[in-house]
């Protein structure tokens, strides 16, 4: 299943570095985390979207589709700073 | 020269004259400062002269009575937005609170030539001499110019509500809330990211290294101001024309700003005269729309090339302490870096982007990165090319460039022994996957130049190399056939690199035609669907996508049309390289030509379009190598010989990506060798000027060699990689490296100009 690979932003609600999710979207990761460690969703989301300055990356590739990213089953889930280029 | 593997494209590798190169060379290209709408307006900006001021009053009434004066705007006539990090919404990396701010002081001034008004006037000596007739009551406070100054406890504080975002992913920072504890600090936001365990990584080491680095700011060094110009219909449109980076960033920020739906604004992108990153977000635009709106008239402005030094934000000057470990075979067991950022006076500075980069190369199990974003009082730092990462490049190439000496080892050898592999980590967490770091310096390794002895007193050479992960972003495009059997080809990317060519020969690949035969053009943002900015090397890969995903549409249409012709199914026909043949009579054949001729009569126009949201970005690994030689009477360095060598995957257009190479190498060469803001003790900037601010020409260097190596990335239906950034990191440590081995001393700090230079040789002769 998916793992989700905890960013210093959610250290102080999740106290693990990594957490098993069985989801296959990620809006519905991020419901499976506030629904273990309440507040998450709080960071990580705002008006029904990723909230500014958060990227999420499934494997090695940043999400273009927000929360309704698919994420397959074998996939690590990291949520990224936002990079800007130039 | 170019380094390819096979080629099995017939447009994608070749060098078409690009479709926008005539109007431009013969100068019919309408940049935005040669749009003129009948009856317009000059704008001018009133500056503070101040470098950091409370704002007690503005009057404007004896402006606003000046014969010829339509329209004064400040602050208190744009909306207040709110600044509070709470409640920003909207956009990943801007608070629109504090951006507004920027573009017009609210409550305070915050750098010396920070906008507090504008006027629209008749013409340019009417709005010049309005402004002088603006009343302002300032209360003057001290200002705070440096970023480890801005640190320590009693500092003047910059921004007085701002909150210091802890851990914080949001790049745009912003203020406390009313309930919240007040920071009294000038540092907007810090961050760690890390990796293993550091001090055991630390125990493993042989050598450690510890140094503090400094890069200095530096122009984005576009020949192009900024300008402007908004008009308002009768029906409440309001229309922009203007040079930037981003259409639709302008649109829907513009719309937010002055709080209108986005669908009442419409953005037309003039041809830019170069961005580099500057021209992502608005500028001047609100202002310009905001005068139009209150005079009724089309408003103008075009700022000067002092007001874009002094307003318009460099690359944010950095600070960065290293610290590294390695063993005696060479092989890296932990690195320890604090990155301390200018982001002038509204936060944003790129030091992520440093993070993210700086040891991605390396395969490093215990690494950690802290990353600290500070105010002060000096224009918004903007963003250029890979912002952030060379400023890290130049920590981690030079540490390195130094354990190679004391290992006596190779410095390429050192690289391949550290590159990271597929399943490795990068500090960020993310596992690796599409790695060609290896690749790229065996390339740095073959070329001649590496092979060369360099010999000479006083020569030396570096060698660095650089990451960027390249960006991806919604691309739309639309496709026409025309009379005669061209296609139309509308983008809604801003081309600011040669990426409208591009576009169309991936397009044309698709189709199996000649580049020439596609007629290119980037549409306003009603004309086409949403496109994210040009910026973060993200176009060619993105619209590319967009590009083969409306070949794909065009080439269906056009076989249903056919059948439809010939009265049969669909499936009975085929298309390929321009005709479509029956596959019952192979003999029957319709030219592209052909059916455009016919297609009014046969169901109307055949129009194809493809908007896309594409996955599979790869990121680009460059490898500098540059000699030097410097003169140890002036200080002065001339650069004797330059090879860049980049995974650019495939190249489109080679000429394009050499382009895009050598740009980047003549742009860091002017930041490591000359380049920087002086400011005085009070603010106020000494070189605003390109006569001061020197940046290179043609004859301050050697041609530059661009090694492209072609890895495909298999993320994407041609192999694209983004080229344009990843060359911009690897140069100033290059250039680094070699004047330290040149001289025999480490050059920690830029720019390594002649003054800088002089010193040091003149403490080496007295020692």
């Amino acid at each position: 299943m998916p793992v989700v690979f905890v960013p210093a932003i959610l250290r102080a609600l999740i106290f693990v570095d990594r957490v098993d999710v069985d989801c296959a979207t990620v809006g519905e990761i991020i419901d499976e985390l506030e629904g273990r460690f309440p507040g998450v969703a709080a960071i990580l989301v705002v008006d029904d979207d990723m909230a500014p300055g958060i990227a999420v990356s499934i494997n090695d590739q940043v999400s273009q589709m927000g929360l309704m990213e698919p994420v397959p089953v074998d996939a690590e889930v990291h949520f990224l700073p936002a990079i800007s280029g130039g | 020269m170019t380094t390819v593997e096979r080629s099995p494209y017939r447009v994608i590798g070749t060098r078409p004259i690009r479709h926008d190169g005539l109007d431009k060379v013969t100068g019919r290209a309408r940049y935005a400062n040669d749009v003129n709408i009948p009856g317009h307006l000059t704008a001018r900006l009133l500056r503070s002269p101040h470098t950091h001021a409370r704002i007690l009053s503005i009057d404007t009434s004896r402006a606003e009575a000046l014969a010829g004066v339509h329209a004064v705007v400040t602050a208190a006539d744009m909306p207040e937005l709110s600044a509070l990090l709470r409640e920003q919404t909207e956009g990943s990396l801007v608070n629109l609170g504090l951006l507004s701010r920027n573009l017009l002081a609210r409550e305070k001034a915050m750098y010396r030539g920070h906008a507090v008004a504008a006027v629209a006037a008749d013409n340019a000596s009417i709005a010049d001499a309005a402004l002088a007739l603006i009343d302002i009551k300032y209360e003057v406070l001290p200002p705070i110019l440096d970023a480890l100054e801005a640190m320590k406890p009693g500092a003047p504080i910059v921004i007085d509500e701002l909150r210091t975002n802890v851990n914080s992913t949001f790049r745009g920072g912003g203020l406390r809330a009313p309930d919240e504890e007040a920071s009294h600090s000038n540092v907007a936001t810090t961050f760690t990211m890390e990796i293993g365990d550091i001090a055991n990584g630390f125990e493993l080491a042989d050598i450690i290294l510890e140094r503090d680095y400094h890069t200095s700011a530096a122009h984005q060094g576009y020949i192009e101001p900024q300008s402007a110009t908004a008009f308002w219909s009768s029906d409440g449109l309001l229309t922009i024309w203007t040079s930037t980076q981003g259409p639709f960033a302008i649109r829907d920020q513009t719309a937010l700003m002055l709080k209108l739906p986005a669908g009442q604004v419409k953005v037309i992108p003039a041809e830019i005269g170069g961005g580099f990153g500057a021209k992502l977000n608005v500028t001047i635009e609100p202002i310009v729309a905001r005068l139009s709106q209150k005079c009724g008239k089309p408003v103008k402005m075009t700022i000067s090339r002092t007001e874009v030094f002094e307003s318009m934000g460099p690359a944010s000057p950095a600070y960065v302490h290293l610290k590294m470990g390695v063993t005696n075979e060479g092989r890296i067991t932990a690195a320890d870096a604090r990155l301390i950022f200018e982001a002038g006076a509204v936060p944003g500075s790129p030091v992520a982007g440093a993070a993210n980069c700086m040891y991605t190369p390396y395969e490093i199990p215990n690494a950690r990165v802290e990353g600290i974003d500070v105010v002060v009082n000096k224009p918004k730092t903007l963003s250029y090319r890979a912002p952030g990462a060379p400023s890290g490049a130049f920590a981690v190439e030079q540490m390195i460039d130094e354990f190679c000496e004391q290992l006596s080892m190779d410095p390429i050898e050192f690289r391949l022994k550290n590159a990271a592999q597929p399943g490795s980590r990068r500090v960020n967490g993310v596992a690796n996957a599409n790695m060609d770091f290896e690749k790229t310096l065996d390339v740095a390794r073959a070329t001649e130049h590496w092979q060369s002895p360099l010999n000479g007193e006083y020569r030396g050479r570096g060698v660095a190399a650089g990451f960027w992960g390249n960006a991806t972003g919604p691309a739309s495009s639309i496709a026409g056939l025309l009379p005669g059997g061209r296609f139309a080809y509308i983008e809604g990317s801003a081309d600011i690199g040669g990426t409208r060519t591009t576009s169309a020969m991936q397009f044309a690949e698709a189709m199996g035609i000649l580049a020439e035969d596609v007629r290119p053009s980037v549409a306003d943002t009603d004309s086409i669907g949403f496109t994210s900015n040009t910026g973060g090397s993200s176009v060619t890969f993105k619209q590319g996508w967009a590009a083969f995903e409306a070949a794909k549409d065009m080439t269906s249409k056009l076989t249903e049309r056919a059948a439809r012709m010939w009265k049969v199914e669909p499936d009975r026909v085929a298309y390929e390289f321009g005709a479509v043949t029956s596959l019952d009579d192979p003999a029957k054949k319709l030219t592209i030509a052909e059916i455009a001729a016919r297609q009014n009569g046969t169901g109307g126009p055949i129009i194809a379009h493809a908007t896309v949201v594409p996955g599979g970005v790869a990121g680009g690994f460059a490898v500098h190598i540059v000699d030097v030689e410097v003169d140890p009477e002036t200080g002065k360095v001339d650069v004797l010989r330059y090879t860049a060598v980049q995974d650019a995957g495939t190249a489109i257009h080679p000429g394009y990506v050499e382009g895009q190479m050598q740009g980047a190498v003549a742009q860091g060469v002017g930041w490591a060798l000359n380049e920087e803001y002086v400011y005085d003790k009070d603010g106020r900037m000494e070189n605003a000027s390109f006569l001061d601010y020197r940046m290179p020409t043609s004859l301050d260097l050697p041609l530059i060699d661009a090694v492209i190596v072609e890895s495909p990335n298999p993320g994407h239906p041609f192999g694209v990689r983004g080229v344009g950034e990843a060359a911009f990191v690897p140069p100033l440590a290059a250039v680094a490296n070699a004047v330290s081995h040149a001289l025999g001393v480490r050059m920690l700090s830029l720019p390594m100009n002649p003054r800088r230079l002089l010193e040091v040789l003149t403490e080496m002769a007295s020692t």
